[in-house]
């Protein structure tokens, strides 16, 4: 796989697409070689998921209407558990320093990270959710608008948490306080995502929830990589 | 006027302890004035009795909560931008008085919902976004006591004010979306479509009364913020209070 | 060349210095010396654009130098205290990427050749995670070797190096010195280096 971090030499030397793809492949690269982390974080958001039936009640119609918001605040949940390895190992080994000194912008390297901790972490939450959906009961149309939602939703969720994770690097309380900092920012995809389902189960279309929820990504996907390059140059300063 | 000159923190210090009294003094007349007309004045409501008397500090906490937060928005953008530390300082002298406002305009909004709609809760846009934004108030405050370095939380607090901006329109939409779609409290919190022209004077006055209280504690706050993260200054050991 | 004017640091409540005034042209290099905490670290950091100093500028090639502005990041390569490896890489993935990183095109015959030359040919597969710090040291120099930049930013090249690798990093300097490129290093190992290209700064 050395051949595809090497740059071509026709590439404009500080482009957009090298830095992400810089990024991408090595954070990729090294999830992959940490994969029992991640199995952890995953075996945390089925938990959580399974626990509601069993903390409330196993009543059908009850959990038809839980099973949605349960499996996004479980997502939320697992999506910041995740957090922290997205910039805290890069931050104690000296990386992030060499990052934030590199040619490359700021912002799109760190939209490469960004992107790796998606794919390492809202990737297997979306696919996962359809099973996760079963046990709560729910019909195949709502399944799907659940993980369509969360398809979307997602990235949003690593963009937004990419922002908290920057600007606690090094800082007590960690956990805690990233999950105080992102979680009311985080508050219209929850209501956006897991309303999406209600709508439909209430015989209404989703579409406006699905795409107030593409809207925000887009939002997100500007805005997120600038605010977090800001704060991880604030947090080595 | 040159503004940078009262950019510097020995500057501004003297200069808001002369300012202070007076936002004080004007906060404390408006505020009997307009609790005068609030609780005394105005006429009992044809709906809702004398419940609804709490709108003259409801409101104005409310609208207080908000303001205030953009205000610290601004002072960030400035303190990012021009790197200045009074601005930080400004936006860090705000932040308590911002939750304060917040939290009194959720516990009046409770208040007002048992003997209008029953219950001390509802899930409605407004209330909603005020949890969120007490939330956010929080999270500021815990960034900046969480964060050693005096600069570093500075500019750290002033992206994470701004980024809250940005998104406290977005929360409040929504969540009126959300609300519309639950069908949730069925009376807007706006309760009178035509308010008696003496309410909204006792409102207004209120609201006033708050900006000058906020301003005042602000300033106080402020000062004692300039002394703390200023101590090693010669001016300030040349104080009359700290000399004394 | 490299320029500091009236620079002043502080950290905390504390001043780590203050009026500090230096010029480095290019085939020269400084040196700076000091005890613990006297502020060695902050003073690269500043050269380097991650930080700002409290008072003061910093001039590169006549233009200010900005926190993080381009010109310096193309510019220079800062080596600092940890060696930027990632453990779970092994030598030869580690030096790729931090190449790489630098927006330069090296082949990775190139690569190859970067780690025999600082002995480390045997182990360019093995993890970082199982390399002594001196090994570690080693990579850190082969990407100095690779970058090919005129200003090198170096926080405590020589932890860690046995007698080997001092003599290796030693060569290094003197071939960027030769080539007309600018070395500042904070540093309390005596470096054989030519004296006529060397000032030293003693920070207190």
């Amino acid at each position: 796989m050395t051949g595809a971090l090497a740059l071509s030499a026709s590439e404009a030397p500080f482009g957009v697409g090298a830095a992400v793809r810089w990024a991408v492949v090595r954070d990729l690269r090294l999830a992959l070689r940490s994969r029992a982390e991640l199995g952890v974080q995953l075996l945390f958001y089925v938990i959580v998921v399974s626990l509601f039936p069993l903390a409330s009640s196993p009543e059908r119609t009850l959990l038809a209407t839980m099973g949605p918001g349960v499996i996004w605040v479980a997502a939320l949940l697992a999506s910041l558990l995740s957090l922290p390895r997205l910039f805290a190992s890069d931050f104690a080994d000296g990386t992030l320093e060499q990052i934030a000194l590199s040619p490359f912008p700021l912002p799109a390297l760190v939209s490469g990270k960004i992107v790796a901790h998606w794919l390492t972490t809202g990737v297997p939450i979306v696919v996962l959710a359809p099973l996760l959906g079963l046990q709560y009961g729910l019909d195949p149309p709502i399944l799907g608008v659940v993980t369509l939602a969360l398809l979307i939703g997602t990235p949003i969720l690593s963009l937004l948490g990419a922002i908290g994770a920057a600007l606690t690097l090094g800082v007590r309380g960690g956990g805690s306080l990233v999950a105080l900092l992102v979680l009311p920012l985080c508050v219209p995809v929850l209501i956006f995502g897991a309303g999406a389902a209600d709508a439909m189960r209430a015989g209404l279309s989703a579409s406006a929830h699905i795409s107030l929820l593409a809207a925000g990504l887009l939002i997100a996907l500007v805005a997120a990589p600038f605010a977090t390059a800001a704060a991880v140059r604030i947090a080595l300063d | 006027m040159n503004y940078f000159q009262f950019s510097s923190p020995a500057t501004f210090y003297p200069f808001a302890g002369w300012l202070a009294p007076w936002f004080a003094g004007a906060a404390a007349m408006l505020a009997i004035v307009g609790l005068w007309i609030g609780f005394g004045i105005a006429p009992t409501d044809f709906q809702q009795g004398d419940a609804y008397r709490i709108i003259f500090i409801h409101v104005p906490a409310a609208w207080m909560s908000m303001f205030i937060y953009l205000v610290m928005a601004f002072w960030g953008v400035l303190a990012l931008t021009f790197n200045t530390r009074l601005s930080a300082m400004m936006a860090q002298a705000l932040a308590p008085t911002g939750t304060l406002m917040t939290f009194i305009a959720l516990w009046t909004g409770a208040l007002w919902g048992r003997p209008t709609w029953g219950t001390y809760w509802a899930w409605d846009a407004r209330m909603t976004s005020e949890l969120i934004l007490l939330f956010l108030y929080f999270g500021i405050m815990a960034l900046r006591s969480a964060i050693d370095d005096p600069r570093r939380a500075d500019r750290a607090c002033a992206v994470l004010t701004i980024v809250g901006a940005v998104n406290i329109p977005i929360i409040y939409f929504s969540v009126q979306w959300w609300n519309t779609l639950h069908q949730g409290a069925s009376v807007s919190l706006n309760a009178a479509p035509k308010m008696a022209s003496i309410m909204l004077l006792g409102m207004l006055v209120m609201t006033f009364a708050a900006w000058f209280y906020a301003i005042a504690v602000a300033l106080w706050r402020v000062r004692a913020i300039i002394l703390e993260r200023e101590r090693g200054a010669t001016w300030v050991a040349e104080l009359r209070e700290i000399t004394a | 060349m490299l320029e500091a004017q009236d620079l002043t640091a502080r950290r905390g409540a504390a001043t780590l210095f203050t009026g500090l005034a230096f010029r480095v042209d290019a085939g020269r290099a400084l040196i700076i010396t000091g005890a613990n905490g006297t502020g060695k670290t902050t003073l690269l950091r500043i050269l380097a654009g991650l930080t700002m100093p409290a008072e003061g500028n910093v001039r590169w090639r006549g233009d200010p130098v900005a926190p993080f502005s381009q010109q310096l990041r193309e510019d220079a390569v800062f080596v600092g205290h940890a060696p930027a490896l990632k453990d779970e890489l092994t030598a030869e993935e580690n030096l790729r990427a931090l190449v790489d990183l630098t927006a330069t095109h090296r082949s990775a015959a190139e690569v190859s050749a970067a780690l025999t030359s600082v002995a480390l040919d045997a182990q360019r597969k093995l993890p970082a995670r199982v390399l002594s710090q001196g090994q570690r040291r080693r990579i850190g120099l082969a990407r100095l070797g690779l970058s090919r930049r005129p200003l090198w930013l170096l926080d405590e090249p020589a932890t860690a190096l046995d007698s080997a690798g001092l003599g290796l990093l030693t060569q290094m300097i003197a071939q960027q010195l030769a080539t007309g490129g600018t070395v500042i290093a904070a540093t309390h190992h005596a470096l054989d280096l030519p004296a006529e290209r060397v000032a030293t700064l003693a920070l207190s």
